[in-house]
This record gives structure tokens, sequence and C-alpha cells, in this order.
């Protein structure tokens, strides 16, 4: 990267950052190489943690928190594209794509895995001297906005397996169940933040483990919470777990549940100041 | 000379020896008349009873439209009895007489008949029912055979697979004893709900890019479904005509205590029903009720071409999945159906006695392979 641009770049994200603390609901485009990001800006928002609760025990709904985001979250606008993600695998970086995916180069990529998806994040890291990486589930949260949909069950704990067992079921449902016929970027739709195509019928990756906690009568957290980094959460029209290595869900469920339509990804670029100062010392 | 020839030959002769259809009163017996209802569910009847014989009479009208089979959309030619795959569940009892008007309205572009395999005679009736489009006839027959048994259309030559196998033409006939279904030392058992479950085996061609064709003409989907066909390997084994009839919305329920019966049959192919969380407390798995039944089985068998009954009282609430243990066929093809059981939680049949917890750090070591 030259240093002019460098410079641009300092300067864009300087203003994307002073304008997103200004305003709550404002967002940004921004555009590296080819990269259609948005700029989400900061806000306080709340977050029903990923992973299973219990309390004595017994399984609950995960506890909401309020995070207040203070820096704004760059995340690619739409899903990466079959087309993006085969340069990966023609750089020899990413594994080819699965022969059962027979998506065009325009639509999502899909059948990647967690892995596929961190392979690609590295090689694009590499190719454009900027991180890019997997989001959080809380930084996938705060960008989906009001496209996350909340999976809480609303039904006390119980000794009794039955009863949540039944009221999921219940939900899953009542869920319409999409096609996994996949659509060009934009046919779900754009967010409040002008993301297009979260919760359609392409799930996507995050970079959040597995957790396990108890929590006391209080909903708070008693002990440290055990994570399995071998599973990752997804996220999407519902929120789900799956092992790493997964590239087409509905091959890594169980008898009952509905697996993810389709599994794929977008990224997040790490803080811009960060990156160009990091940049600015590998030119030298 | 081909079988096919030969079968088809025996259907003219018996076709020509019959006489039209006619509503006669040679046999004097009380009539009683049954509205059908689509599976999985059956229409209301005695257990047992202490009448004596009598003339059921049901009628069923051939519909020819496509079905969904899948999530997908995927569509076969439907050649159904009375417009769902399977045909409705029709129970009478040993002794009594099944009178079934057979219509095959105009509308429709096939000539349909009915093979009952609980009858005695004629190809099973077939050779007496052959109906063309703007054509419907009445067989009677005699239930001497108690048990489940299936039914379904038996043109003649190719025509047979084509109707019954890509087409979901088959459907169930329950014959009860007169005195209800007895245990294997001849206690009465009986049952507070019954569901009927057809399974299905669908084999959809697909086209050059890997994904199910569709078709405008029955012409061009024939030949290509039975060369399809010809090599045994189904795209689609399902309950009830495609898949997720039975989950989700349409999940079957029972509460816990209640005692249900579940008649399966396959028109076709094999298939091992299990439950996953319970087991069938009683199996005639052949589907006759004359034999003793099967006791606290785990996985049991249907034969193709035939209908087999299981008898379960669920003690315990919850999701349960009634499938065929052939797991490839359940979970990729479709052959999987839930239970939604309400009722309370027995600890002492089944309790977590410690929730998923990470292994304590000295198991942990000790497991650790070296």
């Amino acid at each position: 990267m030259s240093r002019r641009k460098l410079a641009f770049w300092l300067l864009a994200g300087g203003i994307a950052a002073s304008l997103g603390v200004a305003s709550a609901t404002m967002s940004m485009s921004t555009r590296s190489d080819s990269i259609d990001a948005v700029l989400v800006a900061p806000r306080a928002f709340v977050y029903r943690m990923a992973g299973d609760f219990d309390q004595a025990g017994r399984p609950v709904d995960a506890p909401l928190v309020t995070i207040a985001r203070t820096s704004p979250l760059r995340i690619m606008r739409r899903q990466v594209s079959a087309a993006e993600y085969d340069r990966c695998v023609v750089a020899a970086k990413c594994k080819s794509r699965s022969p059962l995916a027979r998506s065009d180069q325009q639509l999502p990529v899909v059948q990647v895995s967690w892995e596929d998806a961190t392979a690609y994040a590295k090689w694009l890291s590499a190719k454009t001297g900027e991180r890019w990486r997997l989001p959080t589930d809380e930084e996938w949260v705060f960008a989906a906005g009001s496209r996350f949909h909340d999976d809480a069950l609303s039904v006390a704990a119980s000794s009794d397996p039955s009863i949540r067992w039944l009221a999921r079921y219940e939900k899953e449902s009542q869920r319409e169940t999409l096609d996994r016929q996949l659509r060009p970027a934009g046919a779900f739709g754009s967010n409040e933040y002008g993301v297009l195509d979260l919760s359609g019928n392409v799930w996507e990756w995050t970079n959040s483990c597995f957790v396990r906690q108890s929590l006391d009568a209080a909903s708070r957290p008693v002990g440290r919470p055990s994570a399995n980094c071998g599973v990752r959460v997804v996220e999407g029209e519902h929120r789900t777990y799956l092992t790493d290595f997964i590239r087409d869900a509905r091959g890594g469920g169980c008898a009952v549940g509905k697996p993810p339509s389709n599994l794929g990804f977008r990224l997040v670029r790490e803080g811009d100041a960060f990156v160009a100062i990091a940049s600015m010392f590998a030119a030298r | 000379m081909k079988l096919s020839i030969w079968i088809v030959l025996a259907l003219c002769a018996l076709t020509l020896a019959s006489t039209p259809a006619q509503a006669e009163a040679d046999l004097k017996l009380p009539r009683e008349r049954v509205t059908l209802v689509a599976p999985p569910f059956v229409h209301p009847h005695e257990q047992a009873t202490k009448s004596g014989p009598k003339i059921i009479e049901f009628t069923m009208t051939v519909v020819e439209k496509p079905m969904v089979i899948d999530e997908a959309g995927t569509k076969i030619f439907g050649t159904t009895f009375n417009g769902s795959i399977p045909g409705p569940l029709m129970v009478v009892h040993e002794g009594d007489y099944v009178e079934l008007t057979l219509i095959n309205p105009a509308i429709n572009t096939l000539m349909h008949n009915i093979d009952f395999h609980a009858s005695t005679g004629a190809l099973g009736g077939g050779g007496l029912t052959q109906v063309n489009p703007g054509e419907q006839v009445t067989l009677r027959w005699k239930a001497t055979r108690a048990g489940v048994f299936i039914y379904h259309c038996a043109p003649g030559g190719s025509m047979i697979p084509l109707h019954v196998v890509s087409g979901g033409m088959s459907g169930a006939v329950m014959v009860l004893p007169r005195d209800g279904l007895k245990d294997e030392a001849g206690r009465r058992l009986h049952y507070d709900r019954v569901y009927y479950i057809g399974e299905n085996d669908f084999y959809v061609p697909r086209d050059a890019k890997g994904n199910f064709e569709s078709f405008a003409e029955a012409s061009d989907y024939f030949p290509k479904t039975l060369e399809l066909m010809r090599k045994l390997v189904p795209t689609h084994v399902v309950f009830e005509g495609r898949v997720g009839a039975l989950t989700g919305k349409d999940a079957l329920r029972a509460k816990v205590g209640e005692t249900v019966l579940i008649v399966h049959s396959q028109a076709n192919r094999d298939s091992r029903p299990h439950l996953i969380g319970g087991h069938g407390d009683y199996v005639w798995e052949t589907g006759k009720f004359h034999n003793p039944p099967l006791r606290d089985q785990e996985t049991w068998f249907i034969r193709g071409g035939s209908a087999g009954a299981a008898l379960y009282t669920f003690r315990q609430p919850g999701l349960y999945v009634y499938l065929s243990h052939n797991l490839i066929e359940a979970v990729e093809l479709g052959a999987s159906a839930h239970f939604k059981v309400d009722g309370q939680w027995n600890d002492d049949l089944m309790k977590q006695v410690g929730a998923p917890q990470p292994i304590p750090s000295a198991t942990a070591l000790q497991a650790k392979p070296k």
C-alpha cells in the first residue's frame, strides 16, 4: 500500500470513527480495494449470550447483558462470494469448495467450514495488508441489529428435561422453512446499518467458542465458563453451534432440530488506526 | 412370453368375465357406510365388537396430481387413492365384508384398479376393478384374515411400479379380530390412539446439473423414472408421502400413559421401524393378529409388500423419533416422524445425575493418550 493511500485510510478511518461516535444510527460504507464494507457506529446494545447455561444443573436461557461498544465495527456488507473464495483456492491458501456446492460464482460461498473461513481471512489479510477475521458472536449481533433472532425459550428452570425440549421443538416448528436455493447478494435485504442478507438462508460462522456456564439464582455466572473451541457459534435465522470442520450443517446435526440451510461467512476488519500503523512499520 | 404379458392377459380375461358394477342386495347383512380420513389419522371404529358381520361401504376416488415430496419442492406425478400418499386406512372386523366403490374421474389420464392383499381371488380384486377415466366400479370381498394388509394399484406391466412406487398408489386395510387385539396369552390389548404411517421409496431423475428434474408430461417422466427405479437406489424414502410430513407442526401427538398403535406399511421395499427413546411393547411384525405379538422390541422389520403394527404405551414426556433405522434413509432420505409427548417426567426411569461439565483435571490427564 502506498503512503498516500495509507494517509487516506488513516483520515477516512478517523472521520468515520468520529462520525460514528457522533451519531448512533449512522453507518458508512468504505471500500478497501474491492472489499465492500460497512462501518457500524458504536452504540450500547443488549446481547443474549451464546452457549449453554444452567442453574443448579438445570438448563436455562442464556443471560441478557448490555454491551456498550465504544469503537465502530467494519464488517463486509455482503457475504463472501464463491468467486472471492475461489481466488484463495487458486492461490493455494484455501481448500477447494465441496463438489456438492454448485453455486454460481457471484452467489455467496457455501458449504465452507470455520477452518475454510479462517483460512480465507488469513489469505485476504496477507493479500491486502489489512487484518480481516471472522466476527465474534458479540460483533455479529452488534452488526445484525434488528436481524438478530433471539432463541430464548422463556421457560423456567425445571428438573423435567422434556419441558425445554418440547418448547424448543415448538419454537423450531413455527419457523418458516427456508429453501436452500442461493440468491444474489441483497436478495434478503439490508438491515438498518446497510449490512445485507443477515439471517437469510445462509448462516454465518463466528469466531466465538461454545461455552458452558453455571449461573446463580440471579443469573450471574458461578465459577469459570468452560469453553470448547472445536465448536463455534454460527449465526443466522437461528443461532447454533457447529464443529469447526463441518461444511454442511445438515450433516452435523442429530435426530431432531433444524440445521442451518447453508453455511457461509463474512469478515470484519480490525481497527483501521492499528492496521495503518502496523503497515507503516512493515513498509520501513 | 414375458410375465407382464401373462398378467395383462389374465387381467383381460377376468375383466371379460366380470359383470357390470351394480348395487345388489344379494347379501342380507346390515350395512355401514364409513367416510375415510387422510393418514396418519384413522376413521372412528370399534376395537372389539359385539355385533355380527356387516358390509362396510367405502368410497375412494383416484386423484392424479403432482405431489411435493421434499422441502425443496421436488414433485412426482402422484397417482393417489383419495388424494393422499399413502391412501387411507380402512378398518373392519374379521368376518365383515369390505365393499369399495372406486371412482376414476374423467379428468384423470390413466386406467387404475386395486389389489387388496387381505382379499382372496382375482389378483386381490385387481382383475375386477379396472376403471378407465370416467368410470367407477364396486367390489366386495370378505375379510377372512385378521391383520394389517397393503392395498395398491396393479394395472399391469411396468405400470405397476410406476403407479405403486413412483406414484405412491398404496394404502392399508386393518382387519381387527372381532374381540379385539390380544397379547401372547390371549389377554385383551387396547389402544388410545392409532396412527397409520405409509412409507414410500421414490426415484426422481436428476438433470445434467444434478438437480431433481421437473417434468411437464407424464410421458417424459415415466421412462426416466423407470430407468432409475431399475437401479433400486431411491432418491427419497419418506413417511406420508414427503420429507417432514410427520414432523414440526405435523408431529404426531400422545400423552404419557396413552397406548398408541402404529400401523406401518411399505408396498415395495423393506424397512426397520424404531422408536428413539421408546420401544415396541407388542409388535405384530408381519402384521397378522392371530400370531402372538413380539414383546419389548427395539427395532422391527416391515417386509416390502406388507404392513406391520406396533403397540406402545408412552411412559416419559418429550420428543420421540420414529424412523427407519437405516439411518441413512431416515436422516438423509427422509424416513423420520416425530412424536410429541406431554406428561410428567419420571426420574426413576431416567435422570441426568450430573450435568455436562469439564472432566476433572486429574481424570483428564489420565484419559490423555500417551
